[in-house]
């Protein structure tokens, strides 16, 4: 088992320096992203940045943390490729959070 | 499969059709172990954003105010109110136990017993110092009226959004804290120098199952990345 172990998983090992590195930018994103809350920046300008931290964040973690940037094709599209079907859920519930809100103001407001 | 016969293969896309198309193992010089790991991770990233993504239909659809999240986790410092203090420190304890696990498993891999589980250990510390502050947020809310069917500070939905996402999550690192106080005494022990066979498994313990735990221990970095951006920011 111990032969097979070694064999199937490749126990190439990575610099320090990489993970210290990718440490010091999640650490660094995070205050950036802290900072957004802190000057209290409003609308587009606040959620573009919000949404960049936060997939850089992500991607640094499972690319290098993670060890997918090293994997192969064969792993790394099984997995990233379901990601779409949750970004058409998002789509379909953001158009129905529209239309919900659009039902409940019109009979709030207006009556039924 | 050692390295060089993985460097043999074509890689990119190429690589994945030969890899799909081999009649053999598809996920090549990737411990079954580590792929099961992934494909649970899979089904956990699903399950997550259902959550978010129904927080999100249950925000974007209420006529009533959402409550403003930068006021409501401020802690006091003196006199001054700071805004998402508490949570900000939260995000990076997480971030610490994250880079303290990916050196375990690096260490793990070069066969470094001691600097392995010393740093397993202070990964267990981390999580469990962010569920200690998870629990006082929670009882700080709790204090303030927020149930998960009213809250003080607007939109009723607030509260039910709140326990959920962020009791799942707190599961889940609960649950990594425990794993990875046995996995450090395993490691201290040298169960994985010896190979000594684990309890639920007659199979010999390899380093690799540390570099699946970190697997499971970076998603829930992970998910908390998307937590503390849309809950807590947004």
């Amino acid at each position: 088992m111990d032969e097979t172990q070694n064999t199937e998983q490749a126990n190439s090992t990575h610099k320090i320096g990489i993970y210290l590195w990718i440490w010091g930018l999640l650490f660094v994103l995070s205050f950036f992203s802290y900072m957004v809350d802190w000057f209290a920046f409003q609308g587009l300008l606040r959620w573009s940045l919000i949404l960049t931290f936060m997939f850089l964040k992500a991607g640094l973690i499972m690319a290098f943390f993670m060890h997918l940037f090293w994997e192969r094709y064969a792993l790394v599209n099984v997995l990233l490729w379901p990601m779409t079907a949750i970004a058409c859920f998002i789509a379909l519930m953001a158009a129905e959070a529209q239309y919900t809100v659009f039902t409940r103001a019109f009979y709030f407001f207006v009556g039924g | 499969m050692s390295d060089n016969t993985l460097n043999n293969l074509p890689g990119g896309f190429k690589g994945m059709s030969h890899d799909m198309g081999s009649d053999q193992t598809a996920f090549k010089g990737v411990q079954w172990g580590k792929v099961m790991m992934w494909i649970f991770l899979l089904s956990d990233t699903f399950i997550f954003s259902c959550f978010l993504i129904s927080y999100m239909k249950g925000r974007a659809s209420t006529v009533v105010d959402w409550p403003n999240t930068s006021e409501v986790f401020s802690l006091h410092v003196g006199d001054v109110p700071v805004p998402l203090l508490l949570i900000a420190i939260m995000t990076f304890v997480l971030i610490t136990s994250s880079g303290t696990m990916a050196l375990a498993v690096k260490y793990g891999y070069e066969r470094n017993r001691k600097m392995c589980a010393w740093l397993i250990l202070a990964t267990a510390i981390g999580g469990l110092t962010f569920v200690g502050m998870q629990a006082f947020e929670w009882s700080k809310l709790i204090h303030e009226g927020v149930r998960p069917w009213e809250n003080p500070f607007g939109a009723k939905q607030f509260g039910s959004f709140f326990f959920m996402i962020t009791g799942f999550h707190g599961t889940h690192v609960s649950i990594g804290v425990i794993f990875l106080f046995i996995f450090a005494r395993k490691t201290f022990r040298g169960d994985f120098d010896t190979g000594k066979r684990g309890f639920f498994t007659t199979m010999k313990s390899d380093y690799v199952a540390i570099e699946i735990l970190g697997l499971y221990w970076h998603f829930v970095d992970l998910v908390w990345v998307f937590i503390f951006a849309f809950f807590y920011l947004w």
